[in-house]
């Protein structure tokens, strides 16, 4: 029984990461309905970002303690994160859009600048790999054979929170409101006097903002940084939100926590070699049952 | 106009003709290391180490063969830690740059492949790092520099049972290495055969992952008494973290895998107090080793790793070979087939990894060292064990 306790614990943190990416790529299909291959690098990006940050402010000179850092390094991280995020559409995709390029050419494109930002972090820093430094004092606590870190229960109430907040945003906010309108008629919006660059610089905003958490919780959990961290990881989650119904934040939410369980629980029963055979087969079985995702609708408002 | 446009072809022509010349007097050696990827330290090591030989041979007029000196030349090519690049690597090594004989790929991940792509187009080919015994089998080709699993299997698991007194074993490895594969599974079978007691746990993981919890619960719920993980540095770091983070209290052994400084930035105080075993322990070196140390250290700020001593003695393997040879054609395959007669007329050789002598297979018969990480995060020498 602790045995089971133990993975579902390992599986919701595992799942959480998947989640938390999934809700940004969610978020900008929904609006935009564009496929933004970048989000995993923009969650590597994060995590760099996030890696500077906390080694610059952990400097003796500044004498912070590692609590401290940790809790200036949240809103910088995602503050920094986000302009990267905003610059990627502002230079690569509001171009295209303007000048009315199919979203093909738009999905392309968002792929070339993972790969950008991927190669110029690997040109910049090289390969060798950087250690993320401790912000947070490890506790682990042993409940009965069943033993939790406290930065395991931050990860996973993080993106409980982050779901519940972005749920909020788009169901119950004037902004949320007209992102949901630009996903309904992109061309009748405008008309009604919304600033529809605006709002779409506001979903990069929000989603790399998240990425960028993602990141940072990430490089706490695996300290280990390396400049293809994000790839594999950004295509499992987008594949997680898929399932879940790419465009509905609940559908991202579920998704993302749907791949870390079955990942999880293969490999407890299998070897690690049937993880990402198992896992895909069964989400494609969902995709075949219902090909717009567990919560997606077709053909109506996303998100 | 006439009589320079005839000038110009002229002098066209004649340096056409003067660089193969040139290059008679040169002998062009080949790197295939992994200079990005998954371990890219230790491709920066092996150059380093490669830097620092060309610069002694050069400087002192080049390599004596048969009474004529020649240079060397050495290319170094990105294998990006990958089998597939590795071959592809040795392709171009071989075909474009027209090596005479290549050195490397490190990991038995790499040099497993690139092996028996060096032994088909007869190229020779010698491995620093490479344990698995894959590399060299039935390939008349391919030498190495390092010691075999199927030795260093037993050293671990002789070790482990008498410094931990331990009767059951636990092993994490990763399943699409070569050379993590093969030594688990002979890690595995020479555990069991000393009778102490079964491996309770024998889980894998792939080589992108970064969440071994699951394989981790697994292992802790079986309650082993050490886990061996032979597995690279870069994992290393992140499985004996989440270890501890799931409550496992006990030892870990590694292998030779570990022994790179990488280890310690990214492990941290975490991996202090474990063991591995390796090729050489730079703490406690005397004589030519010592001078080798010393060396390196002053001409890049760092210790040796044992990748960057064995490629320095795949060097020397590769000079005496080419000695052996006596003569240097000018024709890459001919010259080829000299050395490998060269290679596999060497019985005895003395490096600075300590002295080996070679077997019908090509490969060496030499000591591993345990060596321990202290709590200042250095590699401190604990025991020799040889065949």
């Amino acid at each position: 029984m602790d045995f089971i306790i133990q993975n579902i614990l390992n599986a919701l943190q595992w799942g959480s990461f998947y989640a938390l990416i999934a809700l940004g790529y969610t978020l900008v299909y929904g609006v935009l309905r564009l496929i933004n291959f970048a989000h995993g690098d923009i969650f590597m990006v994060g995590a760099y970002i996030s890696f500077f940050v906390a080694g610059f402010l952990l400097k003796p000179a500044l004498g912070l303690s590692p609590a401290m850092t940790f809790v200036i390094t949240v809103p910088l991280t995602m503050a920094l994160t986000s302009i990267v995020g905003v610059t990627l559409e502002r230079i690569a995709y509001r171009p295209l859009r303007h000048k009315g390029a199919h979203r093909l050419y738009v999905v392309i494109t968002a792929l070339m600048c993972g790969l950008i930002l991927e190669y110029s972090n690997l040109a910049v820093l090289g390969a060798s790999r950087l250690k993320f430094p401790e912000l947070l004092e490890k506790q682990i606590w042993n409940l009965g054979g069943i033993t939790l870190t406290n930065l395991k229960v931050l990860v996973i109430v993080t993106a409980i929170v982050v779901f519940l907040f972005l749920q909020w945003v788009v169901t119950k906010t004037r902004i949320g409101m007209a992102m949901r309108g630009i996903s309904y008629d992109k061309f009748a919006i405008p008309l009604m006097g919304i600033p529809i660059d605006t709002i779409i610089v506001f979903t990069f905003i929000l989603g790399s903002a998240f990425a960028g958490l993602a990141g940072l919780l990430f490089a706490m959990s695996y300290p280990v940084l390396e400049p293809f961290m994000g790839m594999l990881i950004g295509w499992k989650a987008f594949i997680a939100a898929v399932v879940g119904g790419i465009g509905d934040i609940k559908g991202a939410f579920v998704g993302g926590f749907l791949l870390g369980f079955i990942e999880v629980g293969v490999v407890t029963v299998f070897p690690s070699t049937y993880r990402d055979l198992f896992a895909f087969t069964i989400l494609l079985l969902i995709l075949w049952m219902k090909p717009t995702g567990l919560f997606g609708m077709p053909q109506s408002t996303k998100i | 106009m006439r009589r320079f446009l005839t000038t110009l072809l002229m002098t066209t022509v004649a340096m056409m003709l003067a660089i193969p010349a040139m290059a008679a007097d040169t002998i062009k050696i080949g790197f295939n290391i992994p200079l990005t990827g998954d371990i890219p330290e230790v491709g920066e090591g092996s150059k380093n180490a490669a830097e620092m030989y060309l610069a002694d041979i050069n400087g002192a007029g080049g390599l004596d063969v048969g009474g004529k000196k020649y240079k060397l030349e050495f290319i170094y090519m990105d294998n990006e830690s990958k089998a597939e690049s590795a071959v592809n690597a040795a392709l171009k090594l071989i075909e474009q740059e027209e090596v005479v004989a290549i050195i490397g790929p490190n990991s038995s991940k790499q040099a497993v492949p690139a092996g028996g792509t060096c032994n088909d187009n007869r190229v020779p080919m010698i491995s620093p790092w490479s344990t698995n015994p894959d590399t060299t089998k039935d390939r008349p080709w391919v030498f190495r520099a390092a010691f075999l699993d199927p030795f260093q299997g037993p050293v671990v698991a002789d070790f482990a049972a008498k410094k931990f007194g331990a009767k059951t074993a636990a092993v994490l490895f990763d399943i699409s290495n070569d050379y993590s594969k093969g030594l688990a599974e002979i890690f595995k079978s020479s555990w069991e055969a000393k009778g102490l007691g079964p491996v309770v746990a024998f889980e894998s993981h792939g080589t992108k992952d970064q969440d071994f919890s699951a394989q981790l619960t697994t292992i802790i719920a079986t309650k082993p008494d050490f886990i061996f993980i032979p597995d690279n540095y870069n994992q290393v770091a992140l499985i004996v973290q989440q270890a501890r983070d799931l409550g496992y209290k006990g030892p870990f052994m590694g292998s030779d895998a570990w022994g790179t400084p990488d280890l310690i930035k990214l492990c941290g105080e975490q991996c202090y107090g474990q063991y591995f075993s390796t090729h050489y322990a730079a703490a406690g070196a005397v004589g030519a080793t010592k001078v080798f140390i010393d060396r390196y250290m002053e001409k890049y700020g760092a210790e040796p790793a044992d990748y960057a001593a064995l490629t320095w003695d795949s060097i020397g393997l590769l000079v005496e070979g080419i000695k052996n040879a006596g003569k240097v054609d000018s024709n890459p395959r001919e010259m080829r087939q000299a050395i490998r007669d060269g290679l596999s007329a060497i019985k005895s050789f003395d490096g600075i990894t300590g002295s080996s002598k070679f077997d019908e297979q090509g490969d060496p018969i030499k000591c591993a060292v345990i060596v321990k990480i202290s709590d200042e995060g250095k590699f401190v020498f604990e025991e020799s064990v040889c065949p």
